[in-house]
């Protein structure tokens, strides 16, 4: 055996006849191995076991100890195995083989573990029934015991009305004109007559029907199938045709409409508006779109490009023009609306300010003129596009599109002969304007442009201000040196957007208020504040918070309610001929001189300031004299000092007068109250405002009528006197169970009817999609 | 494909109904019978069995319960439950401190709250209900056009009402013992006369019936009955005696001296007294006892009222302030400068929100009592010497010799009063007369009763305060009263303040525990993210996940916040008008 080998099987039983030595040596190396083979810390170092002699296999020996040294019972059958002869001890021993051990029995604590889960499981089950009980009795508003009572109730008429037969004369004769009319005798919900009315229907009448169904199902269908087809053409034109004609359709339906049923044709008017809002909710026609954009890129190139872009702008005002009812008083009222508000502007302008307008009101004039003349032509136009617009609706298609083309472009033409007369008009000396003017030209020419009729008015107009505003520099400036005021400026510009300021109240108007107040008042009123005066140059000793108070508090606020003079027929006989104002001014001087002494509003200020004093929290000063500092009198505590070792207390909450000036709300607590009062969150409250909401409510008979009295005082818990409160027992299962099943039938029959409706809306949906 | 798959879904569903379906449907008594039944009752094709007939009655008594209507013959009420209340009858009913309940309790405490909010609601609504049952109703005078109602005479009035009504003016010429202090019992039965000279009297008004009549030989400053006609205080010139009904003296208070004006507080039996030493004291007449002695500090006191609605003192002072007291502090409550001048008469209405008082300087005024500020002001010629508010509302004040009575002077300053009555002499008392339309005038030259039709409460509470009791009724709402009695350390401004938790003392309770237990056992526990792994519960993700829930209280209240601001602009909206842009133009914006 080499050594090699014997490192490699490490445990090698080694005869004891080798020496002692030898032996030594190969467990030091052995030792040695180990250690190496566990530095690098994937294998765990085996422990190194201690050999004893006695364990070694010997020559004289066997020792059934050792590692993997066990006997298994195929290493001794293996020599029968290969002779045939001992087939039955083979199979025996085949037999011994498949056969497992049986296992050792659980430990007693064990065993009783398993029992205890089991016995759980079982116990809560059982328990688990009752839940339900018991939360509806602990959820139960009241309780009566016992509990199994049967609640007597009222019989229903209809179970007396079977059993009951006529027995006198004239029951019996109201019986039988009841049966003779076919009246309901016993359960009044249907009459004879009326049950076969029902009933009757014959064979015939069921086929028609069902004919007519049938009829009325297969038109469906076809239908549907149509309207399938055509919403999948793709061909635009085809549409657009379609819609024309679906809408020259509807406006005669509604012409018709108009004449026989004036209500439905208000509906559809709405429905009209309807869509016009929608529209104008959305960009549906607008520009904006993806298509639209790359039409706008073609446009320059394409001329259908433009015509489409121009269509669908042309559908966009369509459908976002108001919809007009005419009637005549309306019409009549639009007119003289329209007019008023374009012309109000300038009209303000004009007249009833001249200081604003100054010396050029004479040049003002003339440019609103223009401007105005402008407006009016504008709206002239607008007139007539809807007047052609009214006339080519009952024209073909085709043409219709035509014809407003012509018109757009008639439009364009005559807006840039305006824009020429324009620039003729104003000054030569603006290139801007020019240019600008030119530039728009030729956009129209290339028909590059797409701004809105509006929006190119509404420029114009600014640039035709800007132009004046420069115009009324200049001249302001070479005439008369005199600066110009901004309010003039404002005043200029915008001629036509910048309305007149109104003045809501005069300051006359205010004086003339004031006059109306007592006299009285007045005279008390002075006398205060001159006091005020004299009381400020006496405390205008360098106090600024006093100051600042008498600012705040407005004298004349603190008894600010106006009296207002009451006539009465009688008059109390000591004052007949009080009205005299000079007895008036007599008693008015009498009571002065008496209270000229006091003060009554200053003193209570001061109160009320002291009283604010007194409920602000104080610092706490931990001044030490001396501490740090020379000590002895005299001498004053150094600001240093007092800013280190006074605490300042945290503001006080704002006080409950603190806008009342008249008034001094004591913040102290009343102790002798709040005695009375809950200091501690009861139970299963856990917020303060949810306690109070709930005691709120008195539940005494004073407060509450008789029966909600009674409701809220009822006791949670009732025992019948004499009876025996017996435990509960199952029975209350099958009462559950019994009142519960219905509820579970409603329930079921509900679902069903939820899913039919989900079905018809799922199926809906796919109609509509 | 989709779409033939979905035509066959509707020719299934919109299967045409056979003939003989329905006839079927028809034979079969429910429209709703299983199945199964319609099997085994077709092929027997007997018209009418009794079983048929059974079951029939059983779908009826099914529908019956199912609608909730207990007609016979199967209507359906098509207005099902009670009546709902109108709001505003319910919100007279409603307490205060109403709250919302949070989502924060376990389910069965959330259920008993709920039921028990449900209780009071319902209790609320009976309640409302019950209005039904006063009948009365207020009515006033009113003036043909062009003419003055206060230029009506009483004597026009009295012409015109029935007997009854029309014996109720009267006046009693007692020129004697100067003028008069009066005072109407808690029930308008009992009237006591008390004259500046020493003449005390008591009388069953209506039917003129005197119970007693004496000279106490003494200065009579004020006399108020007690909580029933059968004991009254008289402030006499040095001490506060006790009289019961027929003029025995029962007691001589000598701790309540010189005794100006008195007031009585009927549910806590309390008799408020007002002294020319600057003292206001309290006397619990149920145990005899003084409960308080407050110095007021500011002089002879002879301006006093009482709040009706939570039992507070009024005193009017001679700088022109009012202050309010209760007998469980030391300070006034409340001052709040009135007056330039003296005040000199002071009256709080039913409800405890208006307090009118008058001056020196002439003025009446309203103040509103929830906020302390002024509402209306009237000079009156002369200035009112005395003041009372009637049950309903109205307004007396006695100028001089004139009486002026005024309608809603809480609304606006009124430009002339409602009625107007001149009498013999200056006027000392007044008061209006409960349940009654009357006012008693007590004044120099005695006493007068005079008609003020709208003034008096049209419906009593006979539990309550009961006119036409009995004796035995008296004596049986006697005791209650007594058990019923409140302590006077409750008499706080805000008369509910019992049913507020004292969240002072909770908190330094709190505090307390919070100590003594070293944690808080209510607060939350902090927000713990769960610790992830791979690198997820890096200090920066935990701080992330943290914010995620910080501050949720907050969060929430902001939500709600917003919303609400969201619900106003839109109301704002609604109400401004969304304008058509035809009517709109761009000048608009200039608008101001």
């Amino acid at each position: 055996m080499s050594e090699e080998e014997d490192l490699f099987v490490p445990e090698y039983p080694i005869s004891a006849s080798e020496d002692e030595e030898d032996s030594d040596v190969e467990r030091k190396h052995q030792r040695l191995l180990d250690a190496i083979s566990s530095l690098d810390g994937k294998k765990r170092r085996k422990l190194a076991e201690r050999t004893e002699a006695s364990l070694q296999v010997s020559e004289f020996g066997i020792s059934s100890e050792g590692a993997g040294d066990k006997i298994s019972l195929s290493d001794l059958i293996e020599p029968i195995q290969k002779s045939n002869s001992f087939s039955t001890v083979k199979k025996q021993l085949n037999n011994l083989n498949q056969k497992k051990s049986v296992e050792l029995p659980l430990s007693k604590e064990e065993t009783q573990r398993i029992q205890r889960a089991a016995a759980y499981q079982e116990a809560s089950e059982e328990v688990e029934k009752w839940d339900h009980i018991v939360k509806q009795n602990r959820k139960a508003d009241q309780l009566v015991f016992p509990l199994n009572q049967e609640i007597l109730k009222p019989t229903p008429i209809e179970e007396k009305i079977t059993g009951w037969t006529a027995r006198t004369p004239l029951e019996q004769e109201i019986f039988s004109i009841l049966q003779k009319n076919k009246q309901p005798l016993t359960d009044p919900l249907l009459t004879p007559v009326e049950e076969a009315s029902l009933k009757a229907m014959s064979l015939e009448e069921a086929k028609l029907r069902r004919a007519e169904l049938q009829k009325a199902r297969a038109l469906q269908s076809y239908y549907e199938a149509k309207a399938r087809r055509e919403k999948k053409i793709k061909s635009k034109k085809f549409h657009k045709v379609l819609n024309r004609s679906k809408q020259k359709e509807t406006l005669k339906e509604f012409e018709e409409l108009k004449k026989t049923n004036p209500e439905a044709a208000l509906e559809e008017l709405q429905k009209l508006e309807k869509a016009r809002m929608e529209e104008r909710m959305s960009l549906k026609h607008q520009n904006s779109g993806k298509w639209a954009k790359s039409k706008a890129i073609m446009a320059k190139y394409d001329d259908d490009a433009r015509k489409a872009m121009q269509e669908q702008l042309q559908k966009n005002k369509e459908l976002t023009r108001k919809i007009e009812v005419v009637s005549e008083s309306e019409g009549s009222e639009e007119e003289e609306i329209i007019p008023d508000f374009v012309n109000d502007a300038q009209v303000n302008l004009e007249g009833p300010n001249p200081w604003m307008t100054g010396k050029l009101s004479s040049e003002t004039k003339d440019v609103a003129q223009d401007v105005d003349c402008k407006m009016q032509s504008d709206t002239e136009e607008d007139n007539n596009i809807k007047a052609t617009e009214k006339d080519s609706d009952p024209e073909e298609e085709l043409s219709e599109d035509e014809v407003l083309l012509k018109e757009f472009e008639d439009k364009r033409c005559e807006r840039r002969e305006q824009a020429k007369e324009m620039c003729l008009d104003s000054e030569p000396g603006h290139p801007s304007v020019l240019d600008q003017e030119k530039v728009e030209a030729e956009a129209d020419e290339t028909g590059e442009e797409q701004v809105s009729e509006f929006n190119q008015l509404f420029q114009k107009l600014l640039e035709q201000n800007k132009s004046q505003k420069k115009e009324r520099k200049k001249k302001s400036g070479g005439k008369t040196n005199e600066p110009v005021t901004e309010a003039e400026e404002i005043a200029v510009e915008g001629p036509l957007l910048v309305g007149r300021l109104e003045r809501k109240q005069d300051l006359e108007e205010v004086s003339a208020l004031a006059g109306e107040e007592w006299e009285d008042e007045q005279s008390t009123s002075l006398m205060v504040s001159t006091k005020d005066d004299q009381t400020k140059k006496v405390s205008q000793s360098g106090k600024k918070k006093v100051a600042k108070k008498s600012e705040i508090i407005d004298y004349n606020k603190i008894l600010p309610v106006k009296a207002t003079r009451i006539h009465t027929p009688l008059l109390p006989t000591t004052v007949d001929d009080e009205e005299d104002e000079e007895q008036l001014d007599d008693q008015k001087m009498i009571i002065k001189e008496a209270f000229a002494g006091d003060d009554v509003v200053n003193d209570f200020l001061k109160e009320k300031r002291s009283a604010e004093q007194a409920g602000k929290p104080k610092d706490i000063s931990l001044v030490l004299p001396g501490w740090g500092e020379w000590g002895g009198t005299n001498l004053k505590v150094s600001k240093k000092k007092k800013r280190k070792f006074i605490i300042k207390a945290p503001p006080a909450p704002p006080r409950k007068d603190q806008r009342l000036p008249n008034v001094i709300i004591n913040e102290k607590r009343n102790v002798m109250a709040a005695a009375h009062q809950v200091n501690q969150l009861p139970f299963p409250f856990n917020n303060r405002q949810h306690f109070e909401s709930s005691i709120r409510a008195p539940v005494g008979s004073t407060w509450n009528t008789q029966k909600a009295f009674q409701k809220l005082t009822a006791p949670r818990v009732v025992t019948k006197q004499g009876h025996i409160i017996e435990p509960i027992t199952q029975d209350v299962f099958q009462k559950h169970t019994s009142t519960k099943k219905p509820a579970v039938e409603l329930n079921s029959r509900k679902k069903q009817g939820n899913d039919s409706f989900h079905k018809s809306t799922s199926k809906r949906k796919k109609m509509s999609s | 494909m989709g779409e033939s798959k979905m035509a066959a879904v509707k020719k299934a569903k919109n299967k045409v109904k056979r003939y003989y379906e329905e006839q079927d449907e028809h034979q079969t008594p429910g429209g709703n019978v299983d199945g199964t039944d319609n099997q085994t009752e077709s092929p027997k094709d007997v018209p009418q069995l009794p079983t048929e007939q059974k079951s029939r009655r059983k779908r009826v008594k099914g529908d019956l319960k199912k609608s909730g209507s207990n007609f016979i013959s199967g209507a359906k009420d098509p207005f099902p439950g009670s009546v709902s209340v109108p709001e505003n009858r319910l919100l007279k009913y409603e307490r205060a401190r109403k709250s919302k309940l949070g989502r924060k309790y376990s389910p069965y405490v959330q259920h008993h709250l709920k039921t028990q909010e449900n209780d009071v609601q319902t209790a609320l609504g009976q309640a409302a209900r019950h209005d039904i049952l006063l009948p009365e109703e207020e009515g006033f005078l009113e003036g043909d056009e062009g003419q003055d109602t206060c230029t009506i005479t009483q004597e026009d009035i009295a012409e015109m009402v029935d007997i009854t009504s029309a014996s109720k003016h009267f006046n009693l010429n007692l020129n004697q013992f100067g003028p008069y202090r009066i005072n109407y019992a808690r029930n308008g039965r009992h009237l006591l006369l008390a004259g500046q000279r020493g003449h005390l009297a008591s009388l069953e008004w209506q039917s003129k019936k005197l119970i007693c009549e004496m000279n106490v030989m003494e200065t009579v400053n004020d006399v108020k009955w007690l909580h029933t006609h059968t004991m009254y205080a008289a402030a006499q010139r040095r001490w506060l005696y006790i009289y019961d009904s027929q003029g025995v003296e029962l007691h001589c208070i000598k701790k309540f001296n010189d005794v100006l004006r008195m007031e009585f507080l009927p549910y806590h039996f309390l008799l408020a007294t007002c002294s020319s030493t600057g003292f206001l004291q309290y006397l619990d007449v149920s145990v005899g006892k003084e409960i308080a002695a407050t110095c007021v500090k500011s002089g002879r006191l002879n301006v006093m009222c009482q709040n009706p609605n939570n039992a507070v003192i009024h005193l009017g002072h001679h700088n022109g302030t009012v202050s309010l007291w209760s007998p469980s502090m030391k300070e006034p409550l409340v001052k709040m400068l009135c007056h330039r001048g003296a005040v000199r008469a002071l009256s709080v209405d039913k409800t405890g929100m208006y307090m009118a008082s008058s001056g020196l300087d002439r003025k009446l005024t309203i103040f509103d009592m929830r906020t302390y500020r002024p509402l209306t002001s009237c000079l009156l010629p002369l200035g009112a010497g005395s003041l009372c508010h009637s049950q309903k509302g109205l307004l007396a004040a006695g100028t001089g010799d004139i009486v002026q009575v005024y309608k809603d002077t809480s609304v606006s300053p009124p430009r002339s009063p409602y009625m107007c009555l001149q009498v013999k002499g200056p006027i000392h008392g007044l008061q209006f007369c409960p349940f009654e339309d009357i006012l008693g005038i007590g004044h120099g030259g005695g006493f007068t009763s005079m008609i003020v039709p709208g003034a008096g409460e049209a419906n009593f509470d006979a539990m309550e305060c009961n006119p036409y009791e009995t004796k035995k009724q008296r004596q049986e709402w006697e005791v209650k009263a007594l058990l019923e009695k409140i302590q006077p350390e409750l008499i706080t401004l805000d008369p509910t303040q019992l049913g507020e938790v004292d969240a002072i003392t909770m908190e330094q309770k709190h505090k307390e525990k919070v100590e003594r237990l070293g944690f808080d056992p209510h607060e939350k526990t902090p927000f713990v993210p769960r610790h992830k792994l791979k690198g997820r519960s890096s200090s920066a993700n935990l701080l992330k996940r943290k914010k995620k829930v910080a501050h949720e209280e907050q969060r929430e209240q902001i939500r709600k916040s917003i919303k609400v601001k969201e619900k106003q602009k839109e109301q704002k909206k609604s109400r401004e008008g969304i304008r058509s842009p035809a009517e709109q133009s761009a000048l608009d914006r200039f608008k101001k």
